[in-house]
């Protein structure tokens, strides 16, 4: 069974677009990325899909559940990380995490005892006197604590020092060896090429690229380095041209016997050929408009 | 009913706030009555024959001189307008604070329905309107047996009992608001319990204003008419309540479709 699956699924605030005929597919027990940056739906997606927002078209389902008409049941098992924690003011830290329990009817003490200090959180402290780091702890304390089967979160490791962010995918590696499926949104993507299987990327409403991180990673196009004074204006598939201290920098998606028949009549002091990392796969997405 | 425990505790200073500074004021006046009963009863022929101020108050149908005459307009006041005030702010900020406040993307991700959470909001508005009303009157109602032997009880008692039905409505009307607005919330609350005030006061004054009295729900709860009357006028309290219901009825019909921001 797949833990998130859409069809067409749409949404339009007024006229202003959110998402667009978004199509995605996350399998039970994957660890799944979903990128895109700032404004490009992925809040929209998430927040659809947890029944905040009513779809303008489409379809989809979380864990088998109708995110239109049985938005409980997909609560009751998912755990969700909002990308700016706001909580009661007034409250101190276990109170907030009692509350959440309580509005979920289940004794999750043991379970937020061991999360808070694994995270280094002071129950103590009230909310409003937090950082947005120690909020976000809250937060991660929030939708973890219950041991949901999913596991959604929005941009979760924003305001979090590296330490704390080696320590949360840590948890959440370990969660995910248990079963847990886990679906995050990031703009940061070394961060989902070290932690997720798989990946989505999302563009302007529209799901442009769906595959595991492996084989997303795996394009035909190699990022070429070259030293020296040379001139490829005949060569085409050039990409992200950089002009570097002794010579320049693209990523080529052309044919390598041609790129090197040119560059054999000129002269090259130094050439490396590399596979691009998810960066640039995705700055090659972004700015050509993806496969389309 | 853990979103009940959990509204009230969010809750708590506002309304002891206000039952302590509503239930203070209104035994003060009522403390200070046996010293001004003397001026009063001369007083009130001043206060009778103030033309049209004297009718939108009410002072044309009971006599300052007595103690329930001067409770029931200084009552109409102090509670008729702070009870308003209270149930109006605590009606309009119910739903709406979730958003203003941004807690409502961590509310309504738990598993409980929209439905469930606008009645233990509804639950938890009305339960602190009546904590006001409960505290206010033993207040009053000890004061009143320290300093007067012989108290009216039945028409202190409906007029607070008309003063709650006010309240409530208000609170059903403004609740109603509630769950079409994000922010601004406290000035549209205040701003009806305000407009509808003056609208009470204005088909007092004028005869062909008389309508009104349909309009605001303290058309119902005139002192001056309930101690003269020693009878509440029911057709006006049902019509109230309707519109309270149809406030709650529009506060669940739009909150659960509701796109959350």
């Amino acid at each position: 069974m797949n833990a998130i699956q859409t069809t067409n699924l749409t949404k339009y605030y007024g006229k202003s677009r959110g998402i667009e005929e978004l199509n995605l597919t996350v399998k039970k027990g994957q660890f799944f990325g979903f990128i895109g940056p700032n404004g490009a739906g992925k809040s929209t997606t998430i927040r659809t899909l947890l029944g905040l927002i009513k779809s303008s078209g489409g379809s989809g389902t979380v864990l088998g559940f109708d995110i239109a008409k049985e938005k409980e049941g997909i609560l009751k098992r998912v755990g969700y990380l909002p990308s700016e924690a706001m909580f009661y003011s007034g409250m101190r830290v276990r109170d907030v995490l009692k509350f959440s329990a309580d509005l979920r009817k289940a004794n999750c003490k043991e379970e937020a005892e061991i999360l808070c200090q694994r995270l280094q959180l002071d129950t103590s402290k009230k909310v409003e006197e937090l950082s947005f780091g120690n909020k976000k702890k809250v937060s991660i304390v929030c939708a973890l604590q219950h041991k949901p089967e999913l596991l959604i979160l929005d941009e979760p490791t924003s305001g979090l020092d590296p330490l704390m962010q080696r320590e949360f995918f840590e948890i959440l590696k370990e969660r995910n060896a248990e079963g847990t499926t886990i679906f995050l949104s990031s703009h940061v993507l070394s961060e989902i090429q070290r932690n997720c299987t798989h990946a989505a990327i999302i563009r302007e409403g529209r799901l442009i690229a769906c595959d595991s991180v492996e084989k997303l990673s795996q394009t035909n196009a190699k990022r070429i380095q070259i030293q020296g004074n040379v001139d490829i204006a005949s060569l085409e598939n050039i990409r992200d041209m950089k002009q570097t201290e002794h010579g320049i920098s693209f990523l080529y998606g052309g044919d390598v016997n041609v790129l090197l028949r040119v560059l054999a009549k000129q002269s090259v002091q130094d050439l490396s050929i590399s596979e691009p990392d998810l960066e640039e796969i995705f700055m090659h997405y972004y700015l050509d408009g993806g496969e389309e | 009913m853990t979103m009940v425990k959990h509204e009230l505790r969010q809750n708590r200073i506002s309304l002891s706030v206000w039952t302590l500074a509503i239930g203070f004021l209104i035994s003060v006046c009522i403390f200070l009555y046996p010293e001004m009963k003397g001026e009063m009863e001369s007083m009130s022929d001043v206060f009778a024959s103030m033309g049209s101020f004297t009718e939108a108050f009410g002072m044309d149908k009971v006599s300052f001189g007595t103690l329930l005459g001067y409770y029931s307009i200084e009552c109409g006041n102090v509670l008729g307008l702070g009870g308003a005030f209270f149930a109006a702010l605590c009606g309009v900020s119910a739903l709406a604070k979730e958003e203003k406040e941004h807690t409502a993307e961590f509310l309504l991700t738990h598993p409980v329905s929209r439905t469930r959470i606008i009645t233990d909001k509804l639950i938890a508005v009305i339960l602190q309107i009546l904590i006001l009303n409960v505290v206010v009157y033993a207040l009053v109602a000890g004061s009143m047996a320290i300093i007067e032997e012989n108290v009216p009880w039945k028409e202190v008692t409906l007029l607070h009992l008309a003063y709650l039905f006010l309240q409530i409505e208000l609170a059903g009307i403004c609740f109603g608001f509630s769950a079409f607005l994000r922010r601004g919330s406290l000035g549209i609350g205040l701003g009806v319990a305000i407009m509808m005030y003056f609208i009470n006061l204005i088909a007092n004054i004028t005869e062909s204003a008389e309508f009104l009295k349909y309009i605001t729900p303290f058309g119902y709860a005139d002192g001056a008419e309930i101690v003269s009357e020693v009878a509440l006028d029911e057709k006006l309290i049902v019509l109230g309540m309707l519109y309270c219901v149809i406030g709650i009825i529009i506060a669940y019909w739009k909150y659960s479709k509701k796109d959350i921001a």
